[in-house]
């Protein structure tokens, strides 16, 4: 199928995108890489009257870091540039491991990290990594500008805390801390398509190599990105072990309420939700190992 | 509503074309259309089945997920721009020689994601080929003779290199 007609801006600077948003609200969408974009208008799920087109805006593009231990990645950055990029995998190795489960690589030479972020897909990759990472979401308008967490980001199916008159501009991500391993695993019936569950695991040691930190993230499993983290107390201050890990999987498959699909019941996502809490988190301290 | 038209100017396969299009004409369907480039296949216009890819300034993406009026200023690379006079371009001539089509429909979004995949990787294993096919589907051949015609091609390419 065919958009419906719209209105196309192609925006010169960050500053005329704003205000041509603020002056259109919800009727305008920004159009970064469109790859869920421009098939929802395909399908005329999306009906925008005005698309503004901020891909000529390089100042929102790529990736500047490790100030303070940050890295801060441009909204339109696009996957195909960090799956490149090895400072970057090497600072954030959770993306190395999930960047390769986002659809497939024609999606990722145009896909960004602000458009995957904004369209809050709950089955999508990036959300639960930006969860388990801790990211800030940088959100700039016309009139102002503000930071918010990952974790309230997200807010329902598809639905985010951007404002009408807001754009998504940068993200913020930690630097993977010191004796720390990250491990992203999913489940999806096709290589490329959206997971039925997937987990971002993310263990940091003391230096008594005890777990001082715990993060997880999922996807597919709940109407926004869960963040898991709290999930994980049975490993805090302790040695890492397997028994300790089955007590996260399964307070983790108590957490969430996967809805089912055509694909698979709730019950087997919250199956294989907690099978790869076990392996991710597994994976996760067997690479902080091999680091030391 | 009054339609808003945007004029264009691109190369496509090293011709430069000039024209004047509506915001919502899809890159596919103007490469088609417009420029009588049919080399180009629509499957299902979301994204998903990757017939319609194309390279954009040497970059393969779905040309149905990418509207005309972006493609101002780029370089695009179709699948009528593969073969020179010289003959097919080798992948061209391993998908000939290894029966990697049948009905055809997804065969041109296979040799451009391809072209490009083995420009970057000349020497990639049987999984990786089946990696980067795994954004192309093909309803007819199984795959396999697919595979077979990509591992050949790679090693042609190897061989003929500079």
């Amino acid at each position: 199928m065919k958009p419906a007609p719209f209105k196309y801006v192609k925006a010169s600077s960050l500053a005329q995108a704003l205000s041509l948003k603020a002056e259109h609200g919800d009727d305008a969408r920004f159009l970064a890489g469109g790859q869920s974009l421009i098939p929802a208008m395909n399908f005329r799920l999306a009906r925008p009257s005005v698309l503004i087109d901020i891909n000529g805006l390089s100042e929102l593009a790529g990736c500047s870091g490790a100030d303070g231990g940050q890295v801060r990645l441009g909204a339109l950055t696009r996957y195909r540039a960090l799956e490149r990029d090895g400072d970057f995998l090497k600072a954030c190795p959770l993306f190395a491991d999930a960047l390769p489960h986002i659809a497939h690589p024609q999606i990722r030479n145009r896909g960004t990290v602000g458009g995957n972020l904004s369209h809050a897909d709950p089955a999508s990759e990036l959300p639960a990594v930006a969860v388990a990472m801790g990211a800030r979401l940088h959100l700039q308008s016309a009139s102002g500008e503000r930071e918010v967490d990952a974790c309230d980001f997200f807010i329902g199916l598809l639905t985010t805390d951007v404002q009408p008159d807001e754009m998504l501009v940068d993200i913020s991500l930690p630097v993977q801390k010191p004796r720390s391993g990250a491990c992203f695993m999913e489940v999806a019936r096709r290589r490329g398509d959206f997971a039925l569950a997937g987990v971002a695991a993310i263990v940091t040691l003391d230096v008594e190599r005890r777990c001082s930190e715990v993060r997880l993230g999922l996807c597919g499993v709940g109407e926004t990105p869960v963040d898991a983290s709290s999930a994980a107390e049975a490993l805090i201050g302790e040695t890492f072990s397997d028994r300790a890990v089955e007590v996260v999987a399964a307070a983790v498959q108590r957490m969430i309420e996967p809805a089912g699909n055509v694909h698979a019941t709730a019950d087997y996502q919250r199956h294989v939700a907690g099978v790869l809490t076990s392996r991710a988190l597994r994976a996760a301290y067997q690479r902080i190992a091999r680091a030391a | 509503m009054q339609p808003d038209r945007h004029e264009i100017a691109l190369s496509v396969n090293g011709t430069a074309y000039r024209r004047e299009v509506e915001p919502r004409m899809l890159l596919s369907d103007f490469l088609r259309h417009e420029l009588m480039l049919a080399g180009t296949h629509v499957g299902c216009e979301h994204g998903v089945c990757g017939a319609c890819t194309i390279l954009l300034d040497g970059i393969p993406v779905r040309s149905c997920l990418m509207l005309a009026v972006q493609s101002d200023g780029h370089e695009l690379s179709t699948v009528e721009g593969l073969a020179s006079e010289a003959g097919l371009h080798p992948v061209q001539q391993a998908m000939h020689e290894h029966h990697g089509l049948q009905c055809g429909y997804c065969t041109p979004g296979i040799l451009m994601t391809m072209t490009a995949y083995l420009k970057e990787n000349p020497s990639p294993s049987e999984e990786e080929v089946r990696e980067a096919l795994s954004g192309n589907i093909c309803r007819c051949t199984g795959y396999q003779n697919i595979v077979d015609a990509m591992l050949a091609a790679a090693k042609a390419m190897r061989e003929t290199a500079p």
